[in-house]
């Protein structure tokens, strides 16, 4: 068989046509979770910052996007998409959105740099949620929040990191997962682990 | 001009123990139309998608030579055009005029010729539709010429086709043979095929090649098929032209179970509805509702199964199916008093998966009817065993292949003793092999005194298994 | 509307919705409202569909000012009392201005959105933006799968009707069936990605080639005009809120 030298971090067609459809889906879920935030954060902030813990609704697709593709650029990618999407169904917060996805995304991306793309497991997800709730936690705080008190912006910043870890990293893990045991990965290497 | 040629070619994919395909030798010239047969997962889709180039380095691994013309097909993408076997994943554009010309841009074709090529693909394949009709809005057998009439405006030398009428209804079938007759002759393509139900292109093709695990098996003209080989493609489970369906006596039903009078359906919110039909459904008794595409008869088999409201008139269950269900109609049971009256069996499997392994898949049913778990686990196993699905036990349902998958689906439905089975397409995508188990089990089903609705495009289903036929007609 | 082109529509869009949320004062935001409504009846879409389009907007617009009615920082005098929620003038402005700066900056970009085809859209960005093609079409191609997946999410629904499992359990239940129907339309989609992704490359996708294009994407002096137009709203609605002493810029 020729050797042709495969740049790995070039995308494949199944990496944009999936990583798309990754997108595409969870820019549905970011709609319906923005619309599930308007009663569900009016409970919440009865304590200052809280409603950040709800954030993570908004984060998973870029972690998602960086665990099946594997390549830079993937979670922005996605998670550009996602908010594309989302606010072309008709999300309240416009552009805006547009512009927390890419920062957002921003976020997840650079913890997946730091690994140097090499490092896809568990806790790479956790941190990379993480890495995305703290761009989300800034960048609500400076667009959304100008002028609140240090006690609040503590409180989001803190928020902002646990969802982003857990909604926005440990569960796209496990969505990940169970797709690869379902057989949908079979042409990523996440789904050729174990 | 392109000469296809294997030598020793094998294929492994990545992780996998063993090779796919080993040992594939021929040479194929301008102008055959080759008729590729073998066993299920032999891996007759993986030679094609090779021959056409699609086949991901990164997937695996090749051993021996694969050429066209001498070069590797990927490099030479565009001259090997690839149909897929689901209509509805090869739609890649909105538009029908962008969708064919999709191939060209990619190409580099000028833009005054890609509309030149456009129409006279689509000419070819007999798609008289306008440039901007939208792609969502063809049927079946249309989505497989709007992807021929792809493929075809790249121009290439061979066309390779996975299984094209696997998801279509008869008409749909023919109007694709034609189609491809048309574009061979007229082109002078070579044709690579896969298909299972062989009679409908025994008389087109002029060669035809076996695969078999070790390589292949024979390869010469069709008439020239020697028994042995022939009796070893049968038991594999493929279709061979001439074989004898023997029609069962016919059976009559007992009690009448569900019926309908003056009844049209049509989905929610959707302004195509059917023509009115009467229906009663009896037990021990198998009625096959046939017709062409758009006559609604999927939406019929979800209306029977009181999962969508009727358009006009009513489904009433006789007191001998409703039991202690609240009502009459199967619309307004709950969940949980439908699981153990009616099973429905949806034309896509994948649609009714909902756990992780085919176990908990049959075991989901007896579970939410609350059975004891001894109960359970003796209901999983006989099934299990009748559905020759053992060794799959711990696979996660997805993984399955098609025919698998249906069985499995079948299976989930009887796991609760419905009284009435009500099956959208059972032998869709079927083998030879599977397809007389399908038949058999359904035969046993009827003894047994289950009353069975099965919609189907299969003629020789339903000469082989119904007793009453419903004839759904066409509408506009 | 359907011929402005996508591009221009985009910024367009673009332009009002930055604009607009540079400030957070009810004036600025009513301005533009106003001339987005009376350029509706210009828009090209039918009434009906246009209702339809609107009303999760209209119903999701009012939300995203409810929770600084009951939350924000009590500024001004109480309006009213309700249970343990004080309501004041500042809050009631501060509500109202965002519920009208929502309306304004979404409701253009709904329109806008509605009378555009997606293919027109990517060729614009393709071939005009010079955005990579491959990702242009790629993200092109899963867009339209969004109609597909509307379908198998309608037939999950009732395949679990069928399998029984479909109703009791209470709230968390319900959540978590959702959850799992949500994970199979995922695997359902993914699986129809990976299949278009060969199709695609049947075709010749990614190929060695440098791409041509079927269609081409066009910006005309008319399109000019449309952004211009945006602009010139835009411009008017900062400058009736600074005439007014309404002008409150975000960071600040």
């Amino acid at each position: 068989m020729h050797a042709t030298s495969v740049n790995k971090y070039r995308w494949r067609t199944v990496d944009i046509v999936v990583a798309s459809v990754i997108g595409v889906a969870s820019g549905i879920i970011f709609w319906a979770w923005g619309l599930a935030y308007g009663p569900l954060s009016a409970a919440l902030s009865a304590t200052p910052g809280l409603t950040a813990l709800l954030g993570g609704g908004w984060l998973f697709a870029a972690v998602l996007g960086g665990l099946i593709v594997r390549k830079p650029g993937a979670a922005i990618y996605t998670e550009l998409i996602a908010a594309t999407v989302s606010a072309l169904i008709g999300s309240q917060w416009g552009f805006g959105t547009l512009m927390s996805g890419l920062i957002q995304g921003l976020g997840a991306e650079l913890v997946f740099a730091l690994f140097l793309y090499a490092n896809w497991n568990v806790f790479t997800a956790v941190l990379a949620g993480a890495g995305a709730g703290v761009a989300m936690s800034i960048n609500d705080l400076v667009v959304w929040y100008p002028g609140v008190d240090a006690g609040f912006q503590t409180v989001y910043v803190i928020c902002g990191v646990i969802s982003g870890a857990i909604l926005g990293g440990l569960v796209p893990w496990f969505i990940m997962r169970g797709l690869a045991r379902a057989g949908a990965l079979s042409r990523f290497a996440a789904g050729r682990q174990n | 001009m392109a000469t296809l040629s294997a030598q020793g070619w094998g294929w492994q994919f990545a992780a996998r123990p063993a090779p796919a395909l080993k040992n594939i030798s021929f040479d194929i010239t301008q102008g055959e139309r080759v008729l590729l047969l073998g066993a299920s997962g032999v891996g007759k889709s993986t030679l094609l998608r090779a021959v056409a180039g699609v086949l991901g380095e990164d997937e695996g691994t090749a051993s021996g030579g694969l050429t066209l013309d001498g070069n590797t097909p990927e490099s030479c993408r565009g001259t090997v055009g690839l149909v897929l076997q689901d209509p509805e994943n090869q739609v890649i554009l909105e538009r029908v005029g962008d969708d064919v010309a999709f191939g060209c841009e990619n190409l580099g074709i000028d833009r005054e010729e890609i509309w030149h090529r456009v129409d006279e693909a689509l000419g070819l394949v007999g798609l008289d539709v306008p440039l901007t009709r939208s792609t969502s809005a063809l049927s079946g057998g249309q989505k497989q010429r709007l992807a021929l009439a792809g493929v075809l405006a790249m121009k290439p030398g061979i066309i390779a086709l996975d299984e094209p009428t696997a998801n279509l209804d008869p008409a749909g079938a023919i109007a694709l043979k034609h189609a491809v007759t048309q574009v061979a002759d007229a082109t002078g393509a070579t044709i690579v095929m896969v298909e299972h139900r062989v009679d409908l292109w025994w008389d087109f093709a002029t060669r035809i090649i076996v695969l078999g695990p070790n390589g292949v098996l024979w390869d010469g003209a069709p008439s020239a098929l020697p028994e042995e080989t022939a009796s070893v493609l049968e038991s594999a489970g493929v279709w061979l032209p001439h074989k004898q369906i023997h029609s069962s006596t016919h059976h009559v039903g007992s009690t009448v179970l569900l019926s309908a009078q003056n009844l049209q359906v049509g989905y929610p919110g959707s302004p195509m509805v059917s023509k009115e039909v009467n229906i009663h459904v009896r037990a021990g008794e198998i009625l096959a509702i046939t017709g062409p595409n758009g006559a609604g008869k999927t939406a019929l088999a979800l209306t029977l199964g009181g999962l969508i409201p009727t358009q006009s008139g009513a489904v009433i269950a006789a007191s001998e199916l409703q039991g202690s269900a609240s009502g009459i109609t199967p619309l307004k049971w709950r969940s949980r008093e439908l699981l153990s009256r009616i099973g429905s069996v949806f034309q896509a499997p994948e649609q009714q998966f909902i756990a992780a392994t085919v176990r908990e898949e049959l075991a989901a049913g007896p579970k939410a009817l609350k059975l004891p778990s001894v109960e359970v686990k003796k209901r999983v196993a006989e099934l299990l065993e009748r559905l020759h699905l053992t060794e799959l036990a711990d696979a996660h349902p997805f993984t399955l292949s098609g025919g698998q998958q249906r069985r499995l689906s079948v299976g989930t439905a009887l796991a609760t003793k419905p009284q009435l089975l009500i099956l959208d397409e059972p032998t869709f995508g079927q083998d030879a092999v599977t397809w007389t188990e399908m038949v058999s089990l359904l035969s046993e089903l009827r003894a047994e005194g289950c009353g069975i609705v099965a919609i189907t495009h299969d003629a020789d289903f339903v000469a082989a298994v119904a007793d009453t036929v419903l004839e759904l007609g066409g509408e506009k | 509307m359907t011929t402005i082109s996508p591009l221009a529509k985009l910024c367009a869009s673009g332009i009002l919705g930055v604009v607009l949320l540079l400030s957070l004062d009810p004036v600025s935001a009513m301005v533009a409202l106003l001339f987005e409504l009376a350029l509706l009846p210009w828009a090209g879409v039918p009434a009906r569909r246009l209702l339809r389009i609107l009303i999760p907007l209209l119903i999701a617009a009012p939300f995203a000012g409810l929770a600084t009615l009951l939350y924000g920082r009590g500024v001004g005098e109480v309006l009213v009392v309700l249970g343990p929620w004080e309501i004041t003038s500042g809050e009631a402005e501060l509500a109202l201005a965002i519920t009208l700066r929502v309306l304004a900056v979404a409701l253009p970009a709904v329109v806008l959105f509605a009378t555009t085809d997606p293919t027109d859209l990517a060729d614009g960005l393709a071939q005009l933006w010079k955005l990579p093609a491959r990702f242009v079409i790629g993200a092109l191609a899963a867009i339209r799968m969004l109609g597909l997946m509307r379908q198998d999410w309608h037939m999950l629904r009732l395949a679990r009707r069928a399998r029984g499992v479909a109703d009791g359990g209470g709230p968390i239940a319900a959540l978590v069936r959702l959850g799992n129907q949500a994970l199979a339309l995922l695997t359902i989609a993914v699986r129809r990605g990976s299949l278009l992704a060969t199709a695609m490359e049947a075709r010749a996708f990614d190929a060695p080639v440098t791409r041509t294009w079927a269609r081409e994407a066009k910006f005309t002096a008319r399109d000019g005009w449309f952004v211009c137009g945006a602009a010139v709203i835009a411009i008017i609605a900062v400058m009736m809120a600074v005439m007014t002493g309404a002008w409150n810029f975000v960071i600040s």
